[in-house]
């Protein structure tokens, strides 16, 4: 990967030093589940996030780490506290504005990958774009045609995504993630469905995203060595962080 | 092409699973197109029947309506009735004739009357076709023919000969096909008519006409007005009845109880006389519309299974949708914009399937029959009837497409990303 050729992008011209601000910042966030039976998942949560921070949550399984992105990057919205990500208040936003939110401000990247099976590599990559309509189709077709090269994708770009092997298909699924240039990109075990080969790649490319783009990154994950390299580790239990 | 991108994500997912797509299209394609077919068969032979009624009944016809009612005697007129009851036995009928008396001057009225399209005064009676051995019994109508014609369009009804004949020939006589093959004569042979009254004449054959309405064309014949008056030894003022069209026939009703009052005579419109036929069109048109309907409900039944098994097998996809900011109203847009591209095209296509299969039934001939006068199957072919087509079919795919769209916009993404 060759980071030199980047052209100014609007993450390279943020303040890599100095104040690191906050983007993220929750205020005692509660929440419950009532079915089957009433279960308190997350109890008084409060913690900041700052800037190109890599962040790793980590806990058993059923201890909310899952509840709890979803909630941070505002698909689920049955909760009580407060949500701010850069400096806007996004807990009581309706469903539409959320999802204006998100196509600016949030990436994803899953365990599934979930492109769109009947689309092209590129064109999975361009959607989100088309969709927040900043730049004009070739503007976007150029700009996730560099995503896709700097992540070493550019041959695969006219393939047919359901077409890709896994790793290949997470890569696709990154540079989506990046292609409107987000403020937090949210991983839900990024990392989980692939071999070692391929979480390394990931990992260095997520790394080097915060490291040298600034980037924001808070992911979920099972994987302690993927957790041990990452900037700074959440760690909850039962609902409750023991540890960050 | 450049579209928005719910659109382009739309045209993707048709284009990726075209025999789906097809399945559902091909459903809207047979409703619409049978919904052609039928409308248009079933209006070509209500039209057909209608035209055949109406050429045969004039828009108004006013006549002198003889009754024999004695319930009111006279004498109640004179005598007190609160005490005495005046009983009369046996009461001989006066006779009266059935003409309607000021003709000349009802006619002049009705002139300045600009509904009216053409007025024509005639005299009918009852009389007996005699050619040898054959006696058959009909009316005759004694007719100025060139008002007749305007009435009942009968210069085109002609099988043989002309109706101007009936102007250069004395006692020339018109005749219904079925009638002229009973008596077995053709243009130039002669016919005797024999009235109720006893005197007779005899009438040179100068042509034949068809109606198409086998009760028509076997009792009825055409003179003129002249000829039967003499026949009936009648003065040439003496017509039964005036018979009018209108500009505007669904006038009619209305203007029939208007002249009924003004003359004082007996005023049929011609829904009217022909009750039972009309009742008759208009259950077919609505089993056609019922038919129909039903074809179109069923074809937005199949698009709504489509359509849901679609945005089912697709959930994983709306959750990523969702995820990466789009709305709820975004994936509406995207399945409610595929159900209607279906919908368009199958009614498009329906319109061409409904056309072809038309055109092909005209083409059918009719069974032969010498009392109907049409030799290939009755078809219209109505712009509206189309339109109406399209129309419903985008309704119905509309509805059926917008019930599926509205589950997946409520799809919670976060329930099927968890997994």
């Amino acid at each position: 990967m060759n980071f030199g050729n980047q052209k100014s992008d609007v993450v390279l011209e943020a303040p890599l030093t100095g104040t690191r601000d906050v983007v993220l910042e929750t205020i005692k966030i509660n929440k419950s589940f009532y079915e089957p039976e009433e279960f308190h998942v997350l109890k008084d949560l409060s913690f900041q996030v700052k800037r190109s921070e890599f962040v790793s949550i980590v806990g058993k399984s059923g201890c909310g780490k899952s509840t709890l992105l979803y909630l941070i990057s505002t698909l689920d919205t049955d909760y009580t506290g407060e949500i701010h990500i850069n400096n806007r208040k996004v807990t009581g936003l309706t469903q539409n504005q959320l999802a204006k939110f998100r196509n600016e401000h949030i990436g994803f990247v899953f365990q599934f990958h979930f492109l769109l099976p009947e689309f092209s590599a590129l064109k999975n990559v361009m959607i989100p774009a088309e969709k927040l309509g900043k730049y004009s189709k070739s503007e976007i077709e150029d700009r996730a045609y560099e995503k896709l090269k700097w992540l070493d994708m550019q041959e695969f770009a006219g393939k047919l995504s359901s077409k890709l092997s896994g790793g290949q298909q997470q890569r696709v699924a990154i540079a989506r993630a990046l292609i409107n240039d987000p403020t937090i990109i949210m991983g839900d075990e990024p990392t989980g469905n692939l071999d070692s080969t391929n979480t390394n790649i990931v990992f260095d490319i997520l790394k080097d995203l915060s490291k040298s783009k600034g980037q924001t990154i808070i992911s979920v994950t099972h994987d302690e060595e993927f957790a041990s390299k990452s900037d700074r580790v959440i760690e909850m239990k039962d609902g409750e962080i023991i540890k960050q | 092409m450049k579209l928005p991108v719910n659109y382009e994500i739309a045209k993707t997912h048709l284009l990726a699973k075209k025999r789906t797509t097809i399945t559902a299209m091909l459903g809207v394609t047979f409703g619409i197109g049978m919904y052609v077919l039928m409308i248009s068969f079933m209006t070509g032979f209500n039209e057909f029947l209608e035209d055949s009624l109406l050429s045969a009944t004039p828009d108004i016809n006013i006549y002198n309506d003889i009754k024999t009612d004695y319930s009111h005697s006279i004498l109640d007129e004179i005598s007190d009735t609160g005490k005495v009851m005046n009983v009369v036995h046996h009461p001989k009928p006066k006779d009266i004739t059935p003409n309607v008396r000021n003709s000349q001057k009802i006619i002049e009225d009705l002139k300045k009357d600009t509904r009216i399209k053409a007025i024509s005064p005639l005299l009918a009676t009852q009389v007996f076709y005699n050619n040898g051995p054959v006696q058959i019994n009909g009316t005759l109508q004694g007719v100025n023919i060139l008002e007749e014609a305007k009435i009942s369009g009968l210069d085109v009804k002609m099988k043989t000969g002309k109706i101007e004949n009936l102007l250069t020939v004395n006692n020339g006589i018109l005749l219904g096909h079925s009638l002229a093959t009973r008596l077995n004569v053709q243009m130039g042979d002669l016919v005797t008519l024999a009235t109720p009254n006893g005197t007779s004449m005899r009438f040179r054959v100068v042509g034949t006409f068809q109606f198409g309405l086998g009760s028509l064309d076997l009792i009825r014949s055409y003179v003129s007005l002249n000829n039967v008056q003499q026949l009936m030894g009648k003065d040439n003022q003496y017509v039964t009845n005036i018979n009018l069209k209108l500009n505007d026939n669904r006038e009619a009703t209305g203007m029939a109880k208007e002249f009924k009052k003004r003359y004082g005579y007996k005023a049929d419109d011609w829904q009217n006389a022909n009750a039972s036929a009309m009742v008759s069109i208009t259950i077919r048109n609505v089993m056609t519309f019922v038919v129909s309907f039903t074809l179109l409900v069923v074809a937005g039944f199949g698009i709504y299974n489509i359509m849901s098994m679609t945005i089912q097998n697709k959930l994983k996809d709306i959750a990523i949708l969702k995820a990466q900011g789009f709305s709820g109203t975004d994936v509406m847009t995207i399945f409610l914009a595929e159900s209607v591209t279906i919908g368009i095209l199958g009614a498009l296509t329906g319109l061409a399937l409904g056309y072809l299969m038309s055109y092909g039934v005209m083409n059918l001939p009719f069974p032969k029959n010498d009392n109907i006068s049409i030799t290939h199957y009755p078809v219209t072919f109505h712009w509206y009837h189309y339109a109406l087509g399209v129309i419903f079919g985008m309704i119905t795919t509309f509805i059926a497409g917008l019930m599926p769209s509205l589950k997946a916009a409520k799809i919670d993404p976060v329930a099927i990303l968890r997994g």
